[in-house]
């Protein structure tokens, strides 16, 4: 038995907390430029960094880049380093050859690296000057996505903060719907608040980066990813309130993360399920078919995208799975705390990585499916264990009533493969 | 600084890695920040490995640098050596741990293991990935060897004779990720051992620090990619005298090249030299009566050193075609693609830039590519075939079938691979005989798929592709009925047939094209 501190309460849970270290096997934030530059197709993500860290980029984003991309690298050379080339000013000319390239661009992230981070390189000055020179063009920000500083997903809770100075201030009341969403899966929320009553409800990041909402105290933020730590404190500080709800992953984690809103707008809860229930009966049917081959299993998840937690309540409270440990790169208790509340008793929570450590119990607790990351998925289905690759999370729209099949769906594919290729009718061809 | 959207080869370090990965029983421990953990996926995901890369990152993190990241890396050795035992540790740092110095080669010699311990110093700043497994390679066989040369007499080629043996050589430069090595090995050692040559030591790849040890006991060496091997080929040469082969046998000519190389420097006599030719079917293909279509067609070449040069003399004498471009990204190779280019009267393209060979590749105008998975996008926006030669690697270059480059059975799958893109021979005429046809569709694509030239307006103007489309040139205009001859034009080649004649047009300072134009410059042109 624990006691956590969630927000100004005190609540007791019974699940087992852990904290491990040692060599981790996870992204780095820069891996987020890969859904954001999606999100925000005027913006560009230039990293300051080392081939490395275009290498990652490149390899992470699907292999291979189908035109030009509006993301980069400004590669460190030696000449940068042994001081003979004023980094700031090779900089400079990087990023005006590139505008000149791509005159179209309206918000250019500089991207910290490890690189950068470790020579100090401050990218907060390059992007100060470079605002003023292109006044009225092209707005610059500044956020570290490295591997000694951000894990995977927080490289967006890193460049969401750079844009929040940016906001204009508003008294209007609304709900700002914050981390980022598949567009189709954005407007169904919008349609849903709509029908509940919420009607002034924005996003953030917005579609274009120069749409962005603007926020004050009455404004109500929702979480939409549960990775966004510093993006929750900046907002706090510029006076918005936070909504803490589980987040919007599976029929009850959505349902609840809905009511949650109506709550925070004094809307009767009965609103709510009256246009809910609808959507919740038909996704539940739709869960059936994958729920009929997840019920039981054993499920193992690594850290890495920090959406473990909620995925292993979903799997858990709604497909039945049974959950051997879940992984998390990093916990943060309160906006962590109302979906540690679903949890059944006794979870194992191990929050940072051995990644040996972690693997021996892996193949100690013979587990039916395991989430990794890529580089661990295919040495551990030659070892006979399935596997989910995480980054999909993060790139398939999940979220709301009506993913809540889709998302089971994922893990549901990898058992009903192996059912398949161990099927007698393959074997005996 | 360099700007950079996409690039042909990572970091030193992961050259590295494709030599320790290649390996058994060797441990690589990498001094490298979270995130660099990355590199996994490409032997996982790409090579479809079910074995993870035999590599520990330390993942040190900012909080870590304010404290003792020297005792981090001290945990992290004993640890990989506790755990996987290797038989040979190597050390090495990424690009930011070159930054901290904690120099972790030399702290690992301090620790007292007895086992070989090898100190990867890639420079990641302003070398790149081959490199980086060249430099990986030679430093394994340096430090496992370089007692025994001291030892050891001078190693004569020709040894074998007074021996009492078969021939023995090794096999050096094959490695994870590099392109169809894996088949490449089997083909290079079934010809050798049809000639009465036996295999030694493949390496780096399913070698192991005891099989490095045995590499003296061979009589040459086979230096099978330049990019990974040269070197060490080099020092074995320098420190035991041991002689090996700069032919690289792929294509025709160069394989059997390559096996005269190799008979000379054992001198050993080549007894089935009319079979050689023979033993390919790529030759009689290209001298069959459809293949005389492949006549003068238009490539452009851009790949890693060996493999660019290769194609580039498989494309001109094997296959008769006309070598409009060839470049590489490989700069340690840059002098010898610089040569291969000037005997073809065009000039190389040394780059890293990708835009820079797509810009290259549309003046050239070729009727087919042969390049990397990037060519291959660059060539699909363009509506130009093309096929793939060289690493970097993607899934598709890892294929289930036995796929080799080199030898004999890579001069068939050379063939089938280059040709089947293009518009095969009979067909094109068939084609042509029916266009005027009311059946035929005008655009009918054959297998060739969709090109770039009738994707809709709407659609191209989607994911930035707008920059692709070749300008129309303003200037000159086309008569009606020097449209109507240009819809007569067979589609695959109206694109150059309407840029030529404008081109033409221009330099004769005429302002419109009628049929009649159309015809002098196709007369122009030839």
């Amino acid at each position: 038995m624990q006691a956590l501190k969630i927000g100004s309460k005190y609540f007791m849970s019974k699940v087992e907390l852990n904290k491990e270290a040692g060599p981790r096997e996870v992204f780095c934030g820069l891996t987020s430029i890969v859904w954001l530059h999606r999100r925000m197709p005027d913006a560009f993500f230039l990293v300051v960094g080392s081939r490395t860290c275009a290498h990652l980029i490149q390899s992470a984003a699907g292999v291979m880049i189908f035109a030009e991309p509006r993301f980069g690298t400004a590669i460190l050379e030696e000449k940068d380093l042994a001081g003979l080339a004023d980094a700031h000013e090779e900089l400079d000319r990087v990023v005006n050859d590139l505008i000149c390239r791509r005159p179209e661009i309206k918000t250019l992230f500089l991207v910290g690296s490890c690189p950068s981070e470790v020579i100090k390189l401050d990218l907060t000055t390059v992007a100060e000057k470079l605002n003023k020179r292109f006044l009225g063009k092209v707005r610059f920000v500044n956020y570290s996505g490295s591997g000694i500083e951000t894990t995977f997903t927080q490289g967006e809770d890193g460049a969401l903060k750079a844009l929040i100075p940016l906001m204009e201030s508003t008294n209007d009341k609304k709900l700002l719907l914050v981390g980022t969403l598949a567009n189709n899966v954005e407007d169904r929320f919008k349609k849903i608040f709509n029908n509940i009553g919420i009607s002034n409800v924005e996003s953030f990041p917005p579609r274009q980066s120069t749409e962005l909402p603007k926020i004050g105290k009455n404004t109500k933020v929702l979480l939409t990813q549960p990775y966004l730590s510093d993006t929750v404190r900046d907002l706090k500080h510029r006076g918005c309130e936070i909504i803490y709800a589980p987040f919007p992953l599976g029929v009850e984690g959505s349902t609840k993360w809905f009511l949650a809103a109506a709550d925070a707008f004094k809307i009767n809860e009965l609103k709510v399920h009256e246009v809910i229930a609808p959507l919740a009966n038909r996704a539940m049917q739709a869960l059936e078919k994958h729920t009929g081959i997840l019920r039981g299993k054993k499920l193992f998840l690594l850290p890495e995208s920090q959406l473990e937690i909620s995925l292993a309540r979903f799997l858990h409270n709604e497909c039945g799975m049974e959950l051997i440990e879940v992984g998390t790169p990093y916990l943060n208790k309160e906006l962590m705390g109302a979906e540690i509340n679903l949890l059944p008793d006794n979870t194992k929570i191990v929050e940072g990585q051995h990644v040996e450590k972690q693997l021996d119990r892996v193949r100690a607790s013979n587990p039916d499916l395991v989430v990794c990351g890529m580089g661990l998925a295919n040495p551990l289905e030659a070892e006979g264990i399935s596997t989910k690759w995480s980054i999909e999370m993060v790139f398939s729209p999940i979220h709301g009533i009506d993913q809540a099949a889709d998302l089971a769906g994922l893990f549901s594919r990898p058992l009903k493969r192996n059912q398949i290729l161990k099927s007698e009718t393959l074997a005996t061809f | 600084m360099e700007l950079t959207l996409w690039t042909y080869e990572g970091p030193p370090h992961v050259g590295a890695m494709r030599v320790a990965s290649s390996m058994k029983d060797i441990h690589y421990v990498l001094h490298a920040p979270q995130g660099d953990t990355y590199a996994d996926l490409l032997f996982t995901m790409i090579e479809r490995r079910g074995q993870r890369p035999p590599v520990t990152y330390t993942t040190f993190q900012a909080r870590d640098l304010g404290g003792d990241t020297a005792e981090l890396v001290k945990r992290n050795i004993t640890e990989a050596v506790e755990r996987f035992k290797p038989k040979t540790l190597l050390v090495g740092e990424s690009c930011t741990a070159e930054l901290i110095q904690d120099q972790p080669g030399a702290l690992a010699k301090g620790m007292g293991f007895d086992i070989p311990i090898v100190n990867l110093e890639l420079p990641a700043y302003s070398k790149k990935e081959n490199w980086g497994a060249s430099e990986t390679f030679y430093q394994i066989i340096r430090t496992l060897l370089k007692d025994k040369v001291n030892e050891i007499d001078k190693i004569n080629p020709q040894r074998w004779k007074s021996l009492g043996r078969r021939p023995k050589v090794n096999i050096l430069g094959p490695t994870l990720l590099g392109f169809r090595c894996r088949d490449d090995v089997i083909e290079i050692q079934r010809i050798l051992s049809e000639q009465g040559i036996d295999t030694n030591v493949v390496a780096p790849l399913g070698s192991s620090p005891q099989d490095i040890l045995r590499l003296t006991d061979a009589d040459i060496n086979v230096c099978l990619y330049q990019e990974v091997a040269e070197t060490s080929c080099e020092w074995l040469k320098r420190n035991c005298g041991m002689e090996y082969t700069t032919t690289i046998p792929i294509g025709i000519k160069n394989t059997i090249n390559f096996i005269n190389e190799v008979h000379k420097k054992l001198d050993l006599t080549l007894t089935n030299k009319e079979e050689l030719e023979h033993k390919s079917k790529l030759p009689w293909y290209s001298k069959s009566v459809d293949s005389n279509y492949l006549t003068g067609k238009r490539v452009f070449i851009f790949g890693d050193g060996t493999h660019a040069i290769a194609a580039a003399k498989i494309a001109k004498d094997e296959l008769g075609f006309e070598v409009v471009g060839l470049g590489t990204y490989s700069r340690e190779m840059a002098r010898q693609v610089r040569a291969t280019a000037k005997n073809l009267n065009i000039e190389a393209l040394i780059t890293n830039s990708y835009l820079e060979v797509e810009d290259a590749m549309k003046k050239a105008s070729p009727e087919l590519v042969l390049g990397t998975q990037m060519e291959r996008h660059s060539a699909k926006r363009l509506g130009i075939p093309c096929s793939v030669i060289s690493t970097p690697m993607h899934v598709q270059d890892v294929p289930a079938r036995y796929s080799p480059q080199m030898g004999w059975e890579g001069a068939n799958v050379i063939f089938d691979d280059w040709v089947h893109p293009l518009m095969m021979g009979l067909e094109e005429h068939l084609i042509d005989m029916f266009k005027h046809d009311f059946e035929f569709v005008d655009g009918h694509q054959s297998h060739l798929g969709q090109t770039a030239t009738n994707i809709p307006d709407n659609k191209k103007n989607q994911d930035e592709q707008s920059n692709v489309n070749i300008k129309e040139n303003k200037s000159v205009l086309w008569t009606e009925s020097g449209k109507a001859e240009l819809t007569k034009v067979p589609f695959f080649v109206r694109g150059k047939v309407k840029s030529n004649t404008e081109k033409y047009a221009i330099s004769k300072g005429l302002l419109e094209i009628s049929d009649e134009t159309l015809y002098d410059a196709k007369a122009f042109f030839g």
